[in-house]
Order: structure tokens, then C-alpha cells, then sequence
């Protein structure tokens, strides 16, 4: 693990001071930083400069730093997680880049995730679709017994494909509709795959695309942008398992 | 001094839990829509807790400092999720899971709390599984298990290397059901920066909303913390970022003890530190070391050029490599606990055995369970931390054996509970890892996504009741009184203090500081003379941070700066309690090795002469020293023995 040290890149980031400010882009220049760090401590160096500087330090939404949590959502050069394959912002390294490069690192932009200062953006809209129906509705105790109810290997898998979703909101950012399907997909795919999902299929996939499309996300053009930029590379087989589950409800109605 | 309540029944063990739940009070369905409780903190413990409480018709106040619940640290645990349910029949119970807990907490902890947790553990299967918790399979439909550290069953129970997101997720799940239906309301984004006290009960807490700044006051009939760890007080660990100790910090200023302050676990399988700009660490899933093997060089020359990267660990053969806990605890070879791993690792490290650039680090290596199992089965069990791994470092682990060290990972110690989890505040309680009760010194892997689930799902909803069943006559908590009033006063105080102090030196820089000297002295061995100096240094150390802390920004916007500066002042005092009593404590037991205290052949040596309590440190006010209370921890069913692996 030999550290190449950057003498200097330069970052130009959006800064904005709250929703209602209007925004701008501002360059900075940064140096010395080992390819061996992680894009973020690049952040935290230029942050760390900026405070000795007297000036704002950059807010930028991040937890734990080992791409699964879901809370780091920058878009870097023009992709969301920047230009790296199934990572989320915060395993990105600065081996991806070169002496003398100027990255761009802007919010994920869409309508329904308004920015907050900065980098950072409101993702109440995922909660509201979760809440909507992202779950099956069982009380603590008076369950069966775990394995009351065999689940085949294959449909355990796939169920676990979907929910391995972080919640991050790249498939939004990634998509020129800026629609959540995929988002949806995960959920409403993993409880269709497994047996206790079932019961209550038809209300969920109608509640929860009903309530996407009321917080203004986009419709679903089957680009594949989302699949190709999620982190945690979820299918979008999935969003044709979403499909089904929502026509069922439908013609069921 | 009196000795201390921890409400434990007096009848056997087996039938503690069962007794109790018969003699503690319930609450009627009409009286609790009454009664609020706020839960802070969203993690397994909290989201479990906030979830059950609703359904059974409490009004929930939920908080938490992400923008949702989903992200809470939790999240993040890989391996996996214990549960005595012995589906392997190979001869597991409630019993073997009590006592392999209670032995692997190096007997540090509850009879009465371990019992009790390996009793409702095969419940926590069940319940995550009707939630639809994706959990590995096999091919007949069943339930799939594996082994981890201290254990010799199979038990644990997985979704692949993401069990603590799964786990979390059927939680957030439960959570939300209870949002929408308004019997949940969730604060996202909130801070918990004091509790209040009225009349010597908790009744509510002040909170920051992180996006405006405003500083707000909150009501309830009791309050819930389930804030997690305070492991970033050493700045590098496995915690998230925002995790920290303020709540727990907060509770213990109001009067709430904090117990065995200096019960840390140093996880053995870590992403080693790569240089001085690194922010974290980043944890390998301790379910690695099923199929992994540790080794370092024989000689020290080969490990020299390792170090110098003149060769590859592929060059150095079979017979040239020492896999040293094997070697030395042939029994349980590399699923020995946690606290054991990581001493050795440390050990072979220090004699001068250790890879990487550094020379602090050693091989995990999976040539061989690949060669025996083939690469795709180590992929189906491990693909998510390869690559991981692969992303961190740029090395490929199918093909170059991984390098770990040891890392700050969990704390044991946290407030002090009894049997109902209440702390010595009455209507405060304390769940998860942000109490103390159930893994004594050391935690054995998978036992606290178990503990988490185990205290919200199904052991507070029941212990609540008794003390909320005497507040049904309390009226709604009015928040316009001086108690909230002087409370919000002090926070807003403090918070002007800090972000007036306008020094020279930013956050991160006292951070840092603190987390090398807690490293040093505080770490994975300690003596009497280093804890000494490590609390002078603290002490100056939190001097220079009121005086020179520079904290930018607006107090009214997002300011993730004076966050950390709060969290940062509160760590600095959790460190110096922590050195204080590692210092009382001169035993070696678990995760806390003291040099003056170890066997002939170097393993760590209990002194349950003299310290077999929990020690419950009293705060006296700023400037005095905190008062020592003991709890003694009574062992009826299980004989203390020095713990071996061998």
C-alpha cells in the first residue's frame, strides 16, 4: 500500500447556504493528499483549511464511512458516487484521481430532495415513501417460530438482492426523471419474494407508487441509469417485479 | 455504604425473568395513550423500542441525529445475530449461550441480565423473520447458521456480510408502521444535548434541530437513551462518524451512574491505519476467521521485506508462516474472542513479526478454505467484505491474503441499570450499548445486534410498564416550567460558550489529540504509571480546548462543527473517567489488560478476590472527583475459573 501523494488538486463544489439562498459553484485548491485516503478525508482536509481560514467549511451529508449506511450522497465529476463501480461516495479513493485534476462535486439534484447547505440534501420524501408501506405489518411477538415456514435458497437470495438497498437516493440523482422506482423496486420486490410479504403485496406496491408519485418524483423510462450508478448494484429486474406486483393490485381493484 | 438495588429476584435463575414479569405492574390500554416516552437514538435497541412501545399504545417521541432512522450505526454490523435456538443440533441452549456470554465477558457481567438475554433470544429470530428479514437460508428452506469467536456451537444467525443492516431495516420497518400511524413521532436530524430532571425523575429532554439550530424542549413520563457507544473517543474506530457519547455524558452530569467506563473491545480484524489523513477504521467481519487463517512470518527477516514490500506474503511458504493462534490456543485456534485476537495480534506486532509498511498489521488468509472449499463458496460467504476490502486497500483478497489490526470497536461500559433497565434516575432507562448490563468485559461477536433487539423488542415494552403503571395520574409534561427553562438555559450556554471561544484550533485537531493519548495509554494494555499521565494530559488537554477551540459557522444553520465540538468536549471527559477507572481497576479482565495483572505464560490475570463489581462512577459536580459505588456481581450458577481457550 505505497501512498502516491497528490501535490495539488483543485475541488469546485456547490455552495449554497440554506434552501432559499441561491447557489454557486466556488474552486478551491488542495494539497498533499496520499492516493491511499479516502475522497472524504480529502473533504475533511479542505474543510480543516477552510476553518483555519476563517471561512465556512463545506457541509456534506456522511456517517460511516464503510458504504452502507446510506448518508453520503455526493455527485463527483458528473456521476453519483463518483466515477468508481457498486461504491458509495465515502469508499471512493483518491487513486481514482490525478495530479492537477479538477473535480466537480455537486448535490444529488431532484426536485423532491430540496438542498439543505451545501452538499447536503432532504431525503424526508424516501421516508414518507417507506412509511407509506416499506414494511409487514406485524406487532412484537405472537410470531411462529423462524423456521415455521421454509423460504427456498434462491428466493432468500433474491429477496436479499433487493434489500440490499441503502436508502442513499443515487438512483434519483442518476436519473434524467429523477424518478425513485428502483428505490420503490427494492423494498416492494424483497417483501414480494418471501412468503410474508405476500399478504399484504397488492396494498404496498399501491401505496407506496402512489405516494412516489405524489412527492414528485419521476416516471420510470427503463434507461438503466439507476442500476448502472447504484452502490449496492440492484437490479432492475426488480423494478419489473414492481411492475407486476402494481398491475396485479390494480386489476385486483 | 449500602448495598446496591438491582431489583434481581431472588429465585433460581431459570426462573428470574418469569417471576418478575408476573410481579411487575402493567398499564392499562386506555392509560397508556396517556403516558409519552421518548426514545432517543434510532438504532436496533432504539428502533425496537420506540416500535414495540407504540404498538402496545404508548405516545413514542423518537429522535435521532441522521436524517433517518435507517442509518443508524447498527447498520453497519456484518456477521451476524446469536440465538440459542440449537436448529444445528449440536447440543446449544439457553444455558451454553448464558455461559459462553458470561465467560467470554470474562465474569463481568449479570447472571440475572446474560440469563435473560439468551432466554429471549430465539424470540428475536422469530420476530425479524415474520418481518421478512432476508436471513440466509439453506437449500431445504431452513435457516442457515455459523460459528464465531469464544463459541465451539453454531448459532449465529446471517444475512450475508449485512446482518445488522437487515436487521436494522425490519426495526425501521416496524418504526414506520408506527409513524404513519401516528403513534410514533419521529425527529430526525434532532440532537439530544441534555436530560431533564423534575422532582428526581426524568421528564423529558432538550434537543437541538441540526438544520435550523433551534434548541428546543421536549416532554415525557419517561425517556429512553439508546445512543449507542462512545468508542470515538479514541478518534479512529469502527463508529460512524456522529457517534458519540453525549447523551450517556448527559445522563451521568444529571446524576445517572456510568459503569465500567474502561470496558472497551478492541476488534482483531480491522482495515490496518494507512497514514495520518485517515478519518476511520474500517471493520472485516469477525465471521472471516471461520474460514480465514491468521498468521505472521516465522523469522524475522521475511517479515522485514514484507515490510519493505521486496516480497509478497504468496512468496513465503506454508512451513515459514506462524499461525500463531493455532499455535497457542489450539482448541479454539482462530475463533478465540475477541479481546484474545487482538492481544496476540498486538503481541507478534510489538516483538517485530508485523506486515505491512508499518509493521502493524497481520495476514488473514483464505488460500486455504479456497483451495478446499473453492472460490465461490468464500464468494456466496464473504463477497460484500471482499470487496470492500478490495476497494480500501487495492489489493485483491482471493488472491493476496487480507492484513488487519486490531481496532476500537464497542464499548461494554455505559449507564448503570437494574434488572428493568432503569438507571439510578427514576423513568431514565438505558438500552443497547449505551448500558452496561450484559457483556462484562468483553463482548462476544454477534451477541450485540442480540442484546439491541433483545432490550427494545422484548424486555423494556414489559420493565416500562412497572414504573409508568405510578404515573397514570401524571398529567401531560408541561415543558414552560423552570426545570425545562434552566435546562434549555445551560444548553444554549454552552453551545454560545463553544462557538464564542473563536480560538486558533479547529475541532478535529483536539480530537486527534485526544484519540492518540487515549491510544497510548488507554488502549489494548495498560499500567498504573500511564493511566497517570494519561489523565494529566487529558486534563491539560481539555484546558487548551476551552481556550482555543475554533468553532466556524452560524449557530442558527446546519453547523456539523459545533456538533463536534460539543461531542468533543463531552469525549474528553469520558476519557479521562475511562483512564480513571482502568486505573482503580489493577485486575486484567476481558478487553481491559493491565500489565501489572497477567499469568506466567503472559495471558491476562482476573483478581475476583478484589474485583468481581461493576464499578458505578457518581459525578460530583466540574471540578470535584466522581465517587466509586460498587455493585458486587454474585455468581450462583457458574464457577469463576481463569478463562482458556487452549
Amino acid at each position: 500500500m505505497a501512498d502516491v501523494i497528490l501535490k495539488k488538486i483543485y475541488v469546485k463544489v456547490w455552495r449554497q447556504n440554506n434552501v432559499r439562498a441561491k447557489g454557486r459553484f466556488e474552486t478551491y485548491e488542495v494539497e498533499n493528499i496520499s492516493q491511499g485516503s479516502s475522497f472524504l478525508e480529502m473533504l475533511d482536509i479542505l474543510n480543516d483549511k477552510l476553518i483555519r481560514e476563517g471561512k465556512d467549511p463545506i457541509a456534506f451529508d456522511h456517517d460511516c464511512r464503510e458504504g452502507i449506511c446510506g448518508t453520503c450522497s455526493l455527485y463527483v465529476n458528473g456521476r453519483a458516487h463518483g466515477p468508481d463501480r457498486d461504491i458509495t461516495t465515502c469508499q471512493l479513493h483518491m487513486r481514482k484521481f490525478n495530479e492537477g485534476e479538477t473535480i466537480t462535486i455537486e448535490p444529488w439534484r431532484a426536485g423532491a430532495f430540496p438542498v439543505i447547505k451545501d452538499l447536503m440534501v432532504d431525503r424526508t420524501a424516501f421516508e414518507k415513501i417507506q412509511q407509506a408501506g416499506g414494511f409487514v405489518s406485524v406487532n412484537t411477538g405472537g410470531v411462529p417460530d423462524g423456521n415455521a415456514i421454509p423460504i427456498g435458497y434462491e428466493d432468500a437470495e433474491e429477496a436479499m438482492d433487493a434489500a440490499a438497498c441503502i436508502g442513499c437516493g443515487a438512483c434519483v440523482a442518476t436519473c434524467k426523471n429523477s424518478s425513485a422506482m428502483l428505490f420503490v423496486a427494492a423494498k416492494v420486490s424483497q417483501l414480494a419474494k418471501l412468503p410474508q410479504g405476500k399478504v399484504e403485496g397488492k396494498r404496498r406496491a399501491k401505496a407506496m407508487v402512489a405516494k412516489m408519485d405524489e412527492l414528485g418524483f419521476g416516471g420510470c423510462t427503463n434507461t438503466g441509469a439507476c442500476e448502472l450508478e447504484c452502490p449496492k448494484g440492484i437490479s432492475i429486474s426488480h423494478i419489473a417485479r414492481l411492475n407486476r406486483e402494481y398491475l396485479k393490485a390494480k386489476f385486483s381493484d | 455504604m449500602s448495598k446496591i438495588d438491582n431489583k434481581i429476584p431472588a429465585v433460581p435463575l431459570a426462573e428470574k425473568w418469569s417471576k418478575h414479569k408476573e410481579s411487575i405492574k402493567v398499564v392499562s390500554p386506555a392509560n397508556k395513550r396517556k403516558l409519552d416516552v421518548i426514545v432517543v437514538g434510532t438504532g436496533l435497541a432504539g428502533a425496537s423500542a420506540a416500535a414495540s412501545l407504540a404498538e402496545l399504545g404508548y405516545n413514542v417521541h423518537a429522535f435521532c441525529y441522521q436524517d433517518s432512522p435507517r442509518r443508524a450505526h447498527s447498520i453497519s454490523a456484518q456477521g451476524g445475530i446469536n440465538a440459542a435456538k440449537n436448529y444445528q443440533n449440536d447440543n446449544d441452549s439457553v444455558f451454553r449461550l448464558f455461559f459462553d456470554t458470561i465467560k467470554g465477558g470474562d465474569y463481568r457481567s449479570r447472571e440475572a441480565n446474560v440469563y435473560r438475554l439468551a432466554e429471549v433470544s430465539p424470540n428475536i429470530i422469530d420476530q425479524c423473520v415474520a418481518q421478512g428479514v432476508p436471513f440466509a437460508r439453506e437449500y431445504g428452506g431452513t435457516l442457515a447458521n455459523r460459528s464465531f469467536g469464544g463459541v465451539l456451537v453454531s448459532r449465529t444467525f446471517y444475512a450475508r456480510g449485512q446482518t445488522g443492516q437487515q436487521l436494522l431495516l425490519g426495526a425501521y420497518g416496524a418504526l414506520n408502521r408506527q409513524v404513519a400511524k401516528g403513534s410514533v413521532k419521529m425527529y430526525t436530524r434532532h440532537e439530544m444535548l441534555d436530560v431533564v430532571i423534575v422532582d428526581g425523575k426524568a421528564r423529558g429532554i432538550i434537543a437541538r434541530d441540526m438544520v435550523n439550530g433551534e434548541v428546543k424542549r421536549f416532554g415525557a413520563h419517561a425517556v429512553v437513551v439508546a445512543t449507542g457507544g462512545y468508542g470515538n473517543v479514541f478518534f479512529l474506530s469502527t463508529n460512524a462518524m456522529g457517534c458519540n457519547g453525549s447523551a450517556v455524558w448527559q445522563c451521568y452530569k444529571k446524576g445517572a451512574w456510568f459503569a465500567n467506563p474502561c470496558f472497551v473491545q478492541i476488534h482483531p480484524t480491522c482495515i490496518p491505519v494507512h497514514g495520518d489523513q485517515q478519518s476511520k477504521l474500517t471493520l472485516m467481519s469477525e465471521s472471516l476467521r471461520n474460514d480465514g487463517r491468521v498468521w505472521v512470518p516465522k523469522k524475522k527477516e521475511d517479515a522485514e521485506k514484507l515490510q519493505k514490500g521486496e516480497i509478497s506474503p504468496n512468496d513465503i511458504p506454508d512451513e515459514a508462516r506462524d499461525f500463531y493462534l493455532e499455535r497457542r490456543y489450539p482448541s479454539y485456534g482462530n475463533l478465540v474472542p475477541r479481546d484474545v485476537a487482538s492481544r496476540a495480534a498486538k503481541e507478534r506486532c510489538d516483538a517485530g513479526f508485523g506486515v505491512n509498511n508499518t509493521g502493524k498489521a497481520v495476514y488473514l488468509d483464505f488460500k486455504y478454505s479456497i483451495e478446499r472449499l473453492g472460490k465461490d463458496v468464500i464468494e456466496a460467504r464473504y463477497g460484500n467484505l471482499f470487496q470492500m476490502y478490495e476497494k480500501i486497500t487495492d489489493v485483491d483478497p482471493y488472491k493476496e491474503p487480507m492484513m488487519i489490526y486490531p481496532a476500537i470497536h464497542y464499548t461494554m461500559g455505559g449507564l448503570w441499570v437494574d434488572y428493568n433497565l432503569m438507571t439510578n434516575i427514576p423513568g431514565l432507562y438505558a438500552i443497547g450499548e449505551a448500558n452496561f448490563s450484559d457483556h462484562g468485559a468483553n463482548r462476544l461477536g454477534a451477541s450485540a445486534l442480540m442484546q439491541g433487539l433483545a432490550d427494545g423488542y422484548f424486555v423494556l415494552p414489559y420493565t416500562i410498564g412497572d414504573y409508568l403503571a405510578n404515573e397514570i395520574m401524571t398529567p401531560k409534561i408541561d415543558t414552560s416550567i423552570p426545570e425545562f427553562e434552566e435546562a434549555e438555559k445551560s444548553v444554549t450556554g454552552r453551545l454560545e460558550k463553544l462557538f464564542n471561544i473563536k480560538g486558533t484550533e479547529p475541532v478535529d485537531h483536539f480530537h486527534k489529540e485526544l484519540g492518540h493519548i487515549m491510544w497510548d495509554y488507554v488502549g489494548m494494555s495498560r499500567n498504573a504509571e500511564g493511566l497517570k499521565t494519561a489523565v494529566e494530559k487529558m486534563k491539560k488537554l481539555k484546558k487548551e480546548f476551552w481556550a482555543n477551540v475554533l468553532v466556524p459557522g452560524e449557530m442558527s444553520n446546519v453547523n456539523p462543527e459545533l456538533e463536534k465540538a460539543g461531542r468533543v468536549a463531552d469525549f474528553i471527559d469520558i476519557g479521562i473517567l475511562m483512564a480513571q477507572d482502568a486505573l482503580d481497576r489493577k485486575e486484567s479482565c476481558g478487553g481491559h489488560f493491565r500489565e501489572e495483572s497477567v499469568t506466567d505464560e503472559g495471558e491476562a490475570k482476573r483478581d475476583d478476590e478484589d474485583f468481581t463489581y461493576a464499578s458505578c462512577w457518581e459525578y460530583k459536580g466540574e471540578d470535584a472527583e466522581p465517587v466509586l459505588n460498587k455493585e458486587d456481581l454474585e455468581f450462583e450458577n457458574v464457577a469463576l475459573t481463569q478463562r482458556s481457550y487452549k
